[in-house]
């Protein structure tokens, strides 16, 4: 910037001053957020690490392709850019906010703050649904030798490789009667689980079109585990961020750093909210785009 | 800008109010730009993996562009959303140089887990039965991730 002239001449190590012209909060805060990094890195690099030890890993396009309200349309990535999206527009009000901060601009602050803290609260909706959709949503696979209806818990992971052809028959001879009634049922409505209960399983089994459901084979359990493990970690700091954004709009109501003289602390809270985005660009890196 | 509020800040960024929002309004729209492309890329990585013998080393090519977007889109918001950019250097040095560890990290694990995998394949052979893909069954042992330890098993 335009003071890098006059930073040449400062004698930054004699005392006095800060040799990074920082305070110290700040420079603490940055310190943290490193160390951050290096948890979250180690948590996505151990998911790596598993996921090279594997012949097969499911394709996350296959996995996330749902979107709210659109029903079982195949729709891979929409849903998470949304959720990308979020973060970014919520980071770019957190910019603004700071920089009403600088100017000593109290009301601007608090809009800013009010906006950021809205998207914060929107990703974490859109994290719950996701996850709720993923856990309660039940897909037929293929297991033990007959067919399953698993949602992707951390025991259980539905996305597997296809399965095609004989395998599939012999799988559904061996299929129990309440899998057969909870597997028609997801997809005929036309039927009420009751109905279906009464009738036999050889009924049953004639319902079930085995060439239209893409039927796979359990996948890599350790999918899930790594999935919510660090999509929730990530959610947790988004949390935890949007607690400290309201703690700083209730103060900034309250003049507290007006009286100060100064809205440093937002920039430090500023920081924090950054370091949120930044992680999650590559958390959608890691578990949506590759 | 204020009064100094703390004693041993002694330099403080001035930036005018055009300025700022010109700069602003500029990474937002490159954020949101290179995003956009990352999700292209991820579809069409999706198309590719549905045809019958999808090309894997596309595929790779594709990732791999993916996570070079990805460390751009970092650096624009460390360097000018956290104003990491505008800090002195000594100080962009205590933070930048600590995350060079990240370099050997992501290599040293990344390699570990292909020989793990390469290992179990080779001396238990339930495990290469059962998680083998079907449609890759024999070509592609070699292919998918030339080992990058060649020999040394």
């Amino acid at each position: 910037m335009s003071t890098t002239a006059t930073t040449h001449q400062t004698k930054w190590w004699n005392g006095g001053k800060s040799p990074f012209n920082l305070e110290y909060g700040k420079v603490m805060m940055w310190y943290f957020l490193m160390s951050d990094a290096f948890t979250f890195g180690a948590f996505l690099i151990s998911y790596g690490s598993i996921r090279f030890s594997q012949n097969f890993w499911p394709d996350p396009n296959v996995v996330f392709n749902a979107f709210p309200g659109m029903g079982h349309q195949n729709l891979p990535l929409a849903f998470v850019s949304v959720m990308t999206f979020i973060l970014i527009i919520s980071s770019v009000t957190m910019v603004l906010a700071v920089h009403a901060g600088h100017k000593g601009d109290k009301k601007n602050v608090m809009k800013w703050l009010f906006w950021t803290i809205i998207g914060g609260l929107a990703f974490l909706g859109c994290q719950a649904w996701e996850w709720h959709h993923l856990i309660t949503g039940e897909h037929v696979v293929l297991m033990e030798g007959k067919l399953a209806m698993i949602g992707q818990t951390t025991t259980g992971n539905p996305w597997g490789e296809l399965v095609h052809g004989s395998e599939l028959t012999a799988a559904l001879s061996n299929t129990s009667h309440e899998t057969l009634v909870n597997i028609v049922h997801s997809h005929d409505h036309s039927h009420t689980a009751k109905e279906l209960a009464a009738k036999s399983d050889a009924e049953l089994r004639g319902m079930v079109n085995l060439a239209e459901m893409h039927i796979r084979k359990t996948g890599p359990i350790a999918f899930g585990g790594y999935f919510y493990g660090i999509t929730g970690f990530h959610g947790f700091h988004v949390f935890s961020g949007v607690i400290i954004n309201i703690v700083m709009y209730v103060m900034t109501a309250k003049n507290v750093f007006q009286n100060r003289g100064h809205y440093l602390m937002i920039e430090k809270a500023g920081l924090y909210w950054h370091f949120v985005d930044l992680v999650w660009v590559f958390v959608f890196l890691c578990f949506y785009l590759i | 800008m204020q009064h100094p509020a703390f004693e041993e800040v002694t330099v403080h960024h001035h930036t005018d109010d055009a300025d700022f929002k010109k700069r602003v309004k500029k990474t937002t729209w490159l954020l949101s730009i290179i995003t956009i492309i990352e999700l292209g890329i991820g579809l069409l990585i999706y198309n590719i993996h549905k045809g019958d013998s999808p090309n894997q080393t596309l595929v790779l090519m594709f990732k791999g562009v993916v996570c070079i977007l990805t460390l751009a889109k970092a650096y624009y918001i460390v360097s000018i959303f956290m104003h990491l950019g505008d800090e002195i250097r000594n100080f962009i040095m205590t933070i930048v140089v600590p995350l060079m560890l990240f370099i050997w990290f992501i290599a040293a694990f990344l390699w570990d887990g292909g020989s793990y995998k390469n290992l179990r394949n080779k001396y238990d052979k339930h495990f290469k039965e059962s998680t083998m893909p079907a449609t890759h069954h024999g070509e592609n042992t070699h292919e998918v991730k030339p080992a990058p330890h060649g020999g040394k098993e």
